[in-house]
């Protein structure tokens, strides 16, 4: 019975599972106050945004849609934090692996048994090396990895765009030429069944990706140096683990994860590749799913939902109350900003718990 | 146009450039130096361009037109203090990840800033264009002089004003009481503590100096450069001068001229049309350049040891 008692007491731990939804709480109600200050009604706005996710099949569909690639940008911001390493830089893979993708759909003329994965893997490999290219530059030069990989968001864009603008564009537009059907990978009959929403295969692939990453790192010897590494490379080094190794490795594996999100995004959703005068934001939208999810596979999946589902019903807040959608990125942020500064909300919820454990004590 | 007149531009316009990385260095000097790591210098320049532009505008309509910049330039500095107030409490004393609360602070001052600019400008996405910015002040007889005269003494206030700054900055960190104090809480937080430097205030300082510092880089960007706030005003910036800080080993001088090498790479941009074989090269490559040469910097000219050596970690006097 103890033993039962303990394993519940971690997995529920009262802070641990408190700080989140506190954290929620303050966010949504930072975006309130944020609201009023603008002259807008929370209410209606946070009315409106619901009935965005939840008013039709289709947009039902798009939220999906919304949320599928922050399942792959969380995955690979959390499993780079339980290493020890802060991969700030997934916005620069996920462009590298759209335009992976992107080359592969459009160049290769093969039959789709072989196009459609043969793209996944280019484009996922594409982001898997982009990340360990920062890896490397830590584990061997000593650059810290949240400059460097920033720096290499900025090369990736520019990188994928002048690829697009100078052998992929169609004419006239600001984007590429379409990918070639054999490579799209979208659920014709589930879209048909949701209003011609865009749902595609990337979904599963990244709901088994979070299976992925907690096998990886919680059931193989891999997993168990990476998580080694990640409480303490002194102690990981003294046990012999190679740690220059380890982060490259582990940086290589939380970039395919980044890479298959941008991946998705031209091979399941648009069918081509635009170019983009600035970042898309999934990957920074990761960094904040991750901590949210407290870098835990189920964390992550939650975390995803909701911040996915936030984004995509803020254009319903700008159509129903009139709030720039922008409004979002402040509630996501203070979320965050609560989150990372746990001792604030322990402060507001200390009373409450305070005086239930003593009941609990009396009662003992 | 010369080869020499071209240089002399080249050199005007790589002052322009770099005087926000200066006044952001410089931020992120005092900051880092205190101990706290400030990945929050991009956030804290897109409040001040944002606050300069917002201020800047409404300064003019009520017929402040020739002190409008100035008061911006106050205003922005105020607003950067604000965002580094949010940075200072939540990391020194709720001791929360620094590096997280720069991230926090990135996202927060972006999605306001826009947020507040399509508020009051009727869901228009940027301010509107100011109709008085900074002029060029030319030094009576100094900017006569062929050459240099074009190179350094054409210049915006502010660029005179960081020059400035930079000297006091450098004078405040190895020549004052306070600037030994702040450099021992940045080294050996517990030896400060033990002798009655309290760590907790110092570090205020930095982090708030380093708001103040990078409030002012933006709105020099907006002020000088841009004469609106929009949401690619500023476009990774602060992280280059946060490699800057890096590049000039935490030394204000140092700084400045990491600083005055990644302005260049920008301005080049600027001359890339100007030749036959430059126009050879796609343009994509010229927007590329700053962040490779940080890149190529980080890799080539760092040392471990350069950092303060209490960089990152939240001061626990329990652990002492």
């Amino acid at each position: 019975m103890d033993k039962v008692k303990g394993i519940a007491d971690k997995t529920f731990n009262k802070t641990s599972f408190l700080v989140p939804l506190v954290a929620i709480i303050l966010g949504l109600l930072c975006g309130a106050i944020a609201m009023l200050a603008g002259g807008f009604d929370p209410i209606l706005a946070y009315q409106s945004l619901l009935k965005k996710l939840f008013g039709s099949p289709y947009d039902m569909g798009e939220a999906i849609r919304a949320i599928t690639p922050l399942l792959f940008t969380g995955t690979a911001v959390a499993f780079a934090f339980r290493t020890g390493l802060f991969n700030i830089g997934v916005e620069g893979q996920f462009m590298m692996g759209m335009t992976g993708a992107t080359v592969i759909g459009i160049t290769l003329d093969l039959p789709w048994y072989l196009h459609a994965p043969l793209a996944i893997i280019v484009g996922a490999l594409c982001g898997g090396l982009w990340a360990a290219l920062t890896g490397y530059l830590k584990a061997v030069r000593g650059v810290n990895e949240v400059i460097s990989s920033i720096m290499l968001n900025w090369v990736a864009l520019y990188l994928s765009n002048y690829i697009i603008r100078a052998f992929f564009v169609a004419k006239g537009q600001q984007k590429s030429d379409p990918i070639q059907e054999s490579a799209l990978v979208s659920i014709g009959w589930l879209s048909d069944a949701m209003d011609h929403a865009r749902m595609h295969w990337g979904t599963v692939i990244a709901l088994l990706g979070i299976g992925v990453f907690y096998i990886i790192l919680w059931r193989t010897k891999q997993g168990y140096e990476l998580r080694a590494v990640g409480q303490s490379p002194d102690a990981a080094l003294y046990a012999g683990i190679n740690v220059n190794r380890t982060i490259v490795k582990s940086m290589f594996i939380s970039g395919l994860f980044a890479g298959l999100a941008g991946v998705f995004e031209t091979l399941g959703v648009f069918g081509y590749q635009t170019m983009l005068a600035a970042p898309w934001g999934y990957g920074f939208d990761g960094i904040a799913v991750a901590l949210l999810g407290g870098n835990t596979p189920i964390g992550v999946l939650l975390g995803a939902i909701l911040f996915g589902g936030l984004s995509y019903g803020s254009a319903g807040m700008s159509f129903g109350a009139g709030v720039p959608p922008e409004l979002v990125r402040i509630v996501i942020g203070s979320i965050i900003f609560f989150i990372a500064s746990h001792g604030i909300v322990k402060f507001f919820i200390k009373p409450f718990l305070g005086r239930r454990a003593d009941k609990r004590k009396e009662a003992i | 146009m010369n080869a020499l007149e071209i240089l002399g531009q080249l050199i005007n316009v790589t002052l322009v450039f770099s005087t926000a990385l200066i006044f952001t260095g410089l931020g992120g000097l005092f900051s880092e130096r205190s101990g706290v790591i400030n990945i929050g210098l991009e956030g804290l320049m897109v409040s001040g361009a944002f606050a300069a532009a917002v201020i800047t505008d409404y300064a003019i309509q009520a017929g402040y037109e020739e002190s409008a910049p100035w008061i911006g330039l106050v205003g922005a500095s105020i607003f950067g203090v604000l965002f580094a107030l949010l940075h200072a409490v939540s990391t020194i004393t709720f001791k929360a990840d620094q590096t997280i609360v720069g991230v926090v602070i990135n996202i927060l001052a972006a999605g306001i800033a826009i947020y507040l600019t399509k508020s009051l400008y009727e869901g228009s996405g940027q301010t509107t264009t100011l109709t008085h910015v900074f002029n060029k002040w030319e030094i009576p007889y100094l900017s006569d002089i062929p050459f240099f005269g074009e190179a350094f003494f054409k210049a915006y206030p502010t660029t005179y004003v960081v020059i400035l700054l930079v000297i006091i900055s450098y004078i405040v960190l190895y020549k004052t009481h306070f600037g030994l104090r702040l450099r021992a809480v940045g080294e050996y937080p517990s030896s400060a503590d033990t002798v009655g430097i309290s760590v907790t205030k110092y570090r205020y300082i930095g982090v708030l100096l380093s708001g103040a510092l990078a409030g002012l880089g933006g709105a020099t960007i907006t002020l000088t450069t841009t004469s609106n706030f929009a949401h690619n005003t500023i476009s990774g910036q602060g992280f280059i001068a946060i490699a800057a800080v890096i590049f000039g080993k935490w030394n204000p001088l140092g700084v400045a001229g990491a600083a005055i090498f990644f302005g260049f790479a920008q301005a080049i941009r600027n001359f890339a049309q100007l030749f036959e074989w430059s126009q050879q090269i796609p343009t994509e490559f010229f927007y590329m350049l700053p962040y490779v040469l940080t890149l190529v910097v980080l890799v080539g000219a760092v040392g471990r040891s350069a950092a303060p050596g209490s960089l990152g970690e939240p001061y626990d006097p329990a652990k002492r």
